[in-house]
């Protein structure tokens, strides 16, 4: 409520405070509309690009045929569920299916468990402390299709069989120490060696986030806590599991989570190490993922059928986020 | 189980590399020994050691030099959980994410080898701490659901479940609010008294310390100013940093002079103190210690009467007092007879204490002598021994100007650091640390030694 000093003096006192409460009551109006005009930024944004997708997504998946050519032309489409239905009889959507659950299955509660151990090691040693957590979010600040490809390198074996002119650094290892070779990516390779290629790059790129949120938990835990235990005599393994663990539990929660999430959008990797063909030479879409699989109908023009995928893979990570909240309340201590 | 510390020193490397000889030293040459079965108070402002030295004594920290013993053994080099030791932090930490039981089961769980107990041994050990400390209807809670105290009894009942040979208590009363506090530490005594566990307990908290402790164990800077039974330390300071530490409201003090048998503060003669020779002095008095008395030597101006029921507290000024104000505390019957301008007191005796003003050492005179006499011979018979500080008194940056009771730390840690040195050469040389005062320690020593 501040006087403006521009006053004129021949106002009287009761004209003043008309004038004042006038002024007051324009302000407190344009007050509310305030709110909403430092607001419109975000909400513009949010319902171009989150609200309006959504709800398209929604709508095409419920059209059948679909395009939007036709859409621009008036034509209308019938109104169902053959998109889903196409979804699930499509021959590739089982394999994506399988693969997209397995690779999640694999990677989360590995990453969680090394991200755990490193995070513990990182907060207990001094030396050369910030020198290992920058080598351990290195692959954070790292593209993902460049990581792919050194991945590749270090596994792929170049030349023609059975006269490599390189194996790979990660066969030479195995081969170092008695091993045999592993056909990890080459033409003909195993599924399961794939999927083992895939779950190390995957976990891999997963740590440093993990690491990240697990380290600042642990800075957070008071010392106390260690101290009491140390002259209760515990043990270091039972520390661990009965005092680290559940005071982390809130980030470990939140890791897994995420994690989960994460994992049923996997697709990067597999174009990074095995490029858009989604599988080895000779297999390819072997190793298709959901979001592959969306992509896929994209490319070739079906928005219904990448709309249906799109909401399956939806209602997947709705339920399973579901089952770990319900989890996580009843094993999670805030 | 007896605790013995002997030459126990705890020395903080310095955290800046460049100045190595900024070392904190935290605690200094302890000596101790703590009778079985003892509630001892460790007590000093904050800053002074005090929880140092628990946790050496818990293993948690490594002492720099110095032994300590639990009775015969040598557990110096001992890990906390081979020490036998129970451990209350000041903030309890329990374990949020566990029950009360299973708060108190933890230590039990931990047991090894063939002192591993079964499942059900566990329960009632863990029943009957819980019962000792009357927490036993609480036991299926989450420590956020418990206040203050029941929290803090939880603490010490998983302190106490695994039968320390010593209990250890960091401040264990400092978060709780003041009624709970007075209720919380008879329930400490009470369980020490049932325990029968030698008990070592810090705190800042003169009263809480005298109200409860066996021993009181006055701290300042790392070094021991003064140890012995609470009411003796009350009656009979060995130093002016004791005698301004101990007593609410806390001691006037005044600068005086002795000169041919008389106590002087400013001109006026307060008393006679046969047997001290003619000094610059301290003078402190306790509150109850002034008479009101038309002829007294004392004069001061009366600022205020502040009525507290029982006693009155009489509030005036005197030119050559150190605090603010004088606070004396007379009978509420006496009410009438102050003056309203000025008030005259006569004192009692042993009331005055006398410091020499250089080393702040005790200057015993006529009555005082034998009475000092007879407190040492009963502590030596009670088996304690009676332990002041001799030498110089560790002093802060300007120890004279500041109440005791808000001790600056950035004082001390000027000081050891010997930043302070390098200033105190430019600003105040006369200001230095002990180190630098020769005169000093001689005349704390004589002083000692004249009395003994």
């Amino acid at each position: 409520m501040t006087k403006t000093k521009a006053e004129k003096p021949a106002l009287t006192e009761e004209e003043k405070k008309l004038a004042e409460r006038k002024k007051n009551l324009r302000k407190a109006r344009f007050n509310r509309y305030k709110a909403w005009l430092y607001l419109s930024p975000a909400i513009i944004l949010l319902l171009i690009f989150t609200v309006w997708p959504i709800f398209n997504t929604i709508r095409l998946s419920l059209l059948t045929d679909f395009n939007y050519l036709g859409e621009l032309r008036g034509k209308t489409f019938e109104f169902g569920f053959d998109n889903f239905v196409n979804v699930a009889q499509y021959s590739g959507f089982l394999t994506c299916l399988g693969n997209t659950m397995l690779l999640t299955v694999i990677t989360v509660p590995v990453s969680t468990m090394l991200a755990l151990i490193v995070a513990v090691a990182l907060n207990s040693i001094k030396f050369l402390k910030r020198a290992f957590q920058t080598i351990f979010f290195l692959p954070y600040v790292t593209n993902a299709i460049a990581i792919g490809m050194v991945f590749m390198t270090m596994f792929q074996m170049i030349g023609d069989a059975p006269n490599y002119s390189s194996i790979g650094i990660i066969n030479t290892i195995i081969e170092a120490f008695g091993g045999t070779r592993i056909n990890w990516v080459n033409p003909g390779s195993n599924y399961w060696a794939n999927i083992a290629v895939l779950a190390i790059y995957i976990v891999w790129n997963a740590l440093p986030f993990k690491i990240l949120v697990l380290l600042g938990g642990l800075q957070g835990v008071n010392k106390q806590y260690y101290e009491a235990a140390k002259v209760d005599g515990a043990s270091r393994m039972r520390i661990f599991w009965r005092i680290t663990v559940p005071m982390l539990s809130p980030m470990i929660a939140y890791v897994v989570i995420t994690g989960f999430i994460g994992g049923f959008k996997e697709y990067s990797s597999i174009v990074g190490i095995f490029g858009d063909e989604m599988g080895p030479v000779g297999a390819p879409r072997s190793l298709n993922t959901m979001v592959g699989f969306i992509y896929a109908s994209i490319t070739e023009n079906n928005q219904g059928r990448a709309s249906a995928a799109a909401l399956i893979l939806f209602a997947i990570i709705f339920v399973v986020t579901m089952i770990n909240l319900y989890v996580s309340k009843k094993k999670v201590h805030y | 189980m007896k605790v013995v510390l002997e030459h126990l020193t705890k020395i903080f490397p310095s955290r800046n590399k460049k100045d190595a000889g900024a070392e904190v030293i935290a605690v200094n040459d302890f000596n101790l020994e703590i009778p079985d079965g003892k509630l001892i108070g460790l007590l000093g402002p904050s800053g002074c050691g005090k929880s140092t030295t628990l946790f050496m004594i818990s293993g948690l920290q490594a002492p720099s030099r110095g032994k300590i013993y639990f009775g015969d053994d040598d557990v110096t080099e001992l890990a906390p959980e081979n020490r036998g030791i129970g451990l209350v932090f000041q903030n309890y930490a329990l374990y949020p994410h566990m029950t009360v039981q299973q708060n108190i089961l933890f230590p039990l769980q931990n047991l090894k080898g063939e002192n591993r107990l079964s499942k059900e041994e566990m329960l009632t050990r863990a029943d009957e701490v819980a019962k000792l400390v009357q927490i036993d209807e609480f036991m299926n809670r989450k420590p956020s659901e418990l206040s203050g105290g029941q929290q803090q009894r939880v603490a010490i009942a998983r302190a106490l479940v695994k039968m320390p040979r010593v209990l250890l208590l960091d401040e264990p009363l400092s978060n709780l609010d003041a009624r709970l506090r007075l209720q919380t530490r008879e329930e400490i005594r009470r369980i020490q008294r049932n325990t029968g566990i030698t008990t070592i307990f810090v705190t800042h908290d003169q009263e809480e310390a005298m109200s409860i402790s066996d021993y009181i164990v006055v701290m300042k800077l790392g070094v021991i100013m003064q140890t012995g039974k609470p009411q003796w330390v009350y009656d009979d300071p060995a130093n002016l940093f004791v005698a301004k530490f101990l007593g609410t409201p806390p001691i006037n003090t005044f600068s005086g002079t002795v000169r041919g048998g008389k106590l002087y503060i400013g001109e006026e003669a307060v008393m006679d103190v046969p047997g001290a020779e003619d000094q610059e002095v301290y003078v402190g008095i306790r509150p109850e210690g002034f008479i009101l008395d038309e002829n007294g030597g004392l004069s001061c101006n009366v600022s205020g009467v502040d009525v507290m029921g029982r006693d009155i507290s009489v509030v005036s000024t005197n030119a050559n007092s150190l605090n603010p104000v004088v606070r004396s505390i007379i009978s509420s019957g006496e009410m009438k007879n102050i003056p309203s301008d000025t008030v005259r007191f006569s004192l009692k005796e042993n009331k005055v204490f006398i410091f020499n003003k250089e080393t702040e050492a005790r200057v015993y005179f006529g009555g005082q002598v034998a009475m000092h006499e007879q407190m040492v011979a009963e502590m030596k018979a009670e088996g304690q021994a009676y332990t002041t500080h001799e030498g110089p008194l560790p002093r802060e940056a300007d120890d004279n100007d500041k109440p005791v009771h808000v001790a600056k730390q950035e004082g001390f840690f000027a000081k050891v650091k010997g930043i302070f040195k390098k200033k105190s050469k430019e600003e105040a040389p006369a200001q230095s640390s002990g180190e630098e005062a020769p005169a000093a320690p001689e005349e704390a020593q004589k002083n000692n030694q004249s009395e003994e």
